[in-house]
């Protein structure tokens, strides 16, 4: 058990993170719908917390890291709660939460 | 110098017809509208009344206090005080002044009686009587002026309101042009009196006397002596200045030609304004500057000459009249000319005791004309008249007491007077001036009695509806006559010379006022027998002429064609058409200045035109240049810099599409370059920058032309900006 993660590194987290990161990008990059984009978001801020804790864990001591996750993470729920009201009021105004159509100021 | 009596009350004898004036001028219209004529009779009657009180009030004052003092001076306002020149509102009488204010407010005050009967049925009732008035003002402050430029004032007062009244009956064109004609031949004389004030000032202020105060100029006049101006002696130039001012006002040759045509006024101006009172007003201010005129032999020749050439030249004009006015008018110039010559030979006293009587005498004469034209339905030909002698009997014998005394009949007024003016002028030494003077006194006893037995005498010649007309005027008309007629009897009596008896009450009178200056002709009283056989001449001719009359115009025994054929008739065309004085002015100055604004007119317009013209041309040639350079190269500068602006502007907004996922990718692709610039060598990306900016900037340039607005044709003009918008 011990050995079993030993074997796991940064690295694992690391690359753990960055795939989520990918994942949340292309999820931002690619849904049309807004929820879709704010549950990319999420990911993305989450690879970022994986990276604070992997390299809380791996670096000598303290606890940083691990605190700014938490802030994160707190700062990922406020941001879900005014993007959610965002989309409401987009929806509000356009009956629809697909922000291509929400060109209103397009050049 | 002894102390005038300082006085407040002279102000009114001029206030009061002010007051008049105004209350006609300004509210006459509403008074006669809503009271009737009477009401602006009351005021302007009662205001000269009211003036001729005061008047009498500072005579009785001079007589009850010593010759020498016998100077009042009431001192109203402080009016021009700069550096040396002191002039005040001031008004003062002496035993001349005194004098003329009593004829101005005196006979003035008749003159008015009279007006309420002669312009009884004139509309415009309430403008005669405020000018009447005025004229009485402006009148009194010329007489009562001590200083020279208040009586400048009155001078140009009188002048305008003998201009508005030749002019009063203006919707006839002729009156008003003898009203201009009036105003502009006084206004050569008013030019000379202005430069004689001048001269005598600035002479005067150079020795540090520089005063218009008649007082302190009598005193100061003879610093005058030795200076000149323009390389003439200054006294005798402000004195010959002066004499063409009141050569215009006094109607003088060469400047008389105004007074016979402003006969056009209403006779009781011509009666006041043309024969009593403002045509006097050179013999009087002669006579006021006199110590001036003294100074100069030369201006005094000159003064006696024009005197006595105008008295006769006039008087053979009067002989071939046929306007009853006209006779009168050329009689009034005649007559002036006698005081002139008074003047000229430095007979102050005659001059003004003759200004005193013809007052009287003339007065009485041009209203009795006026009786008589009232009567005649203004008719004022003598040819159609005659024969009124019993239908108006105060007016017949009213005139011919008159015109006994301007003939020279002794006891009447006339004759003390002209014969005293003729009488110093031969004792003086001018026996040629005594000569024109006393052929004058014949004309005049002619044609004043041809006058007589024309208009009174003989059958009516009238038509006959005029002829039922025919009555007597008003007592308020007569009455002045009857007054005046007595002046003309009894007037004379005041200076009944020595050498018949008398004391020459007048000329005693007027002594203080005149003994400063020159004494004149010491009255020669040890050759009294040629003062007899002067008198006994004169009145032989006047008797003469009077008995000529008599036999042409009452008895017709003598043809008048023995005059109007002599010389072929040439003479007498001459004398009848008024020496063709009219027509030669008219030809010279009146052409010459026309001649001359025509002239001024085409310099004006060809030349003053045509440079101004040019200059507005070229001004508008170059602003034209400044407009198209500032339409196509400022506003084509701008109009690029706002077209590739807006160009550059239309690009970049496309870059705004509004895509979240495209701004996204952007981010991202932003992010991942920033990792790799940095690692680039400068020299791999600066020349990549640099490229890039080239390649933005073409890319740019291409997009605006292939994009433009403003199409070339309009990228130059304002139409340009516009088709931004």
């Amino acid at each position: 058990m011990d050995g079993l993660l030993l074997d796991i590194g940064l690295r694992h987290f690391l690359f753990v993170s960055l795939a989520v990161f990918v994942l949340g990008l292309y999820c931002v990059l690619t849904r049309k719908n807004a929820i879709g984009i704010l549950l990319g978001i999420e990911l993305i801020l989450n690879s970022a917390n994986i990276n604070y804790i992997a390299f809380s864990h791996f670096s000598s001591g303290g606890y940083d890291g691990q605190i700014f996750a938490i802030f994160v993470i707190m700062l990922a729920a406020a941001e879900a709660v005014i993007g959610l009201a965002i989309v409401l009021g987009i929806y509000q105004n356009f009956s629809s939460i697909d922000i291509e159509a929400v060109d209103s100021l397009q050049g | 110098m002894d102390h005038p009596l300082l006085v407040s009350y002279l102000r009114w004898i001029v206030l009061f017809p002010l007051i008049g004036a105004i209350i006609n001028g300004v509210f006459g219209a509403m008074l006669q509208k809503r009271f009737g004529k009477k009401a602006i009779s009351i005021v302007a009657c009662s205001v000269i009344g009211l003036a001729f009180i005061f008047a009498l009030r500072a005579f009785f004052h001079l007589v009850s206090v010593e010759p020498e003092q016998r100077y009042l001076l009431d001192s109203v306002l402080r009016w021009i005080h700069i550096g040396s020149l002191q002039v005040d509102i001031a008004f003062a009488v002496d035993p001349l002044s005194g004098i003329m204010i009593l004829i101005v407010a005196g006979i003035g005050g008749l003159i008015h009686v009279y007006s309420i009967g002669y312009m009884r049925d004139d509309e415009a009732y309430w403008r005669f009587f405020a000018y009447l008035n005025l004229f009485s003002a402006a009148m009194l402050t010329l007489v009562l002026a001590d200083n020279l430029l208040l009586m400048f004032v009155g001078w140009e007062g009188v002048g305008l309101c003998s201009y508005g009244l030749i002019g009063f009956w203006y919707k006839e064109h002729e009156n008003t042009t003898a009203g201009n004609k009036a105003f502009i031949v006084n206004r050569i004389g008013d030019a000379g009196f202005t430069l004689g004030v001048f001269i005598i000032f600035w002479s005067l202020a150079e020795s540090g006397h520089g005063t218009v105060i008649f007082r302190d100029l009598s005193h100061t006049i003879h610093y005058l002596e030795g200076q000149m101006v323009w390389g003439l002696p200054a006294a005798t130039l402000a004195a010959l200045c002066l004499f063409v001012g009141a050569a215009g006002k006094s109607a003088q040759i060469p400047l008389y030609v105004w007074l016979p045509d402003a006969m056009a006024g209403p006779t009781p101006v011509s009666a006041l304004i043309h024969a009593a009172t403002m045509v006097t007003a050179g013999v009087y201010m002669m006579a006021r500057m006199h110590f001036l005129f003294s100074l100069s032999p030369v201006a005094l020749g000159v003064v006696a000459t024009v005197g006595a050439l105008t008295a006769l030249f006039a008087a053979t004009i009067g002989l071939a009249q046929f306007d009853i006015k006209k006779v009168l008018a050329y009689s009034t110039v005649s007559q002036l000319g006698y005081m002139v010559l008074g003047i000229g030979v430095g007979a102050y006293g005659a001059a003004i005791f003759h200004l005193m009587t013809h007052a009287f005498f003339k007065a009485c004469l041009f209203l009795g004309s006026g009786s008589v034209i009232h009567a005649m339905g203004d008719e004022q030909d003598m040819r159609k008249m005659g024969g009124l002698r019993e239908k108006m009997p105060l007016t017949f014998w009213t005139f011919l007491i008159s015109t006994f005394a301007i003939a020279g009949i002794p006891p009447l007024a006339g004759f003390f007077s002209k014969d005293e003016i003729l009488w110093q002028t031969f004792s003086g030494g001018h026996q040629f001036l005594w000569l024109l003077g006393f052929a004058a006194a014949a004309m005049t006893a002619f044609y004043m009695f041809r006058q007589v037995f024309m208009v009174f005498f003989g059958e009516n010649r009238a038509d006959e509806h005029t002829q039922e007309h025919l009555h007597e005027s008003p007592p308020v008309m007569t009455y002045p006559l009857v007054v005046l007629a007595l002046g003309a009897v009894f007037a004379g009596f005041l200076g009944v010379p020595i050498a018949l008896g008398g004391s020459n009450i007048f000329e005693q009178w007027l002594a203080p006022v005149f003994a400063g200056g020159h004494a004149g002709p010491a009255v020669q009283h040890h050759i009294e027998a040629t003062e007899y056989i002067l008198m006994a001449a004169s009145v032989g001719i006047a008797a003469a002429g009077i008995f000529l009359a008599y036999l042409m115009y009452y008895r017709r025994s003598v043809s008048p064609d023995i005059f109007t054929a002599v010389g072929g008739g040439v003479p007498y065309r001459a004398v009848f058409n008024k020496y063709y004085i009219d027509e030669l002015y008219h030809a010279t100055a009146v052409r010459g200045t026309l001649a001359f604004s025509w002239l001024s007119l085409n310099f004006d317009r060809y030349v003053i035109d045509f440079i101004v013209n040019g200059v507005a041309k070229v001004t508008a040639r170059v602003g034209w240049a400044v407009g198209r350079f500032d339409d196509w190269i400022i506003d084509g500068l701008v109009n690029a810099l706002a077209d590739v602006t807006f160009g550059i502007g239309n690009r970049l907004r496309q870059v705004q599409t509004g895509n979240l996922s495209i701004y996204l990718y952007v981010i991202v692709g932003a992010v991942a370059a920033a990792q790799f610039l940095p690692r680039i060598p400068v020299e791999v990306l600066l020349p990549v920058i640099m490229l890039f900016v080239a390649l933005v900037v073409v890319i740019g340039i291409a997009l605006w032309l292939a994009t433009r607005r403003i199409p070339w044709r309009l990228m130059f003009t304002k139409e340009g900006v516009s088709q931004l918008r």
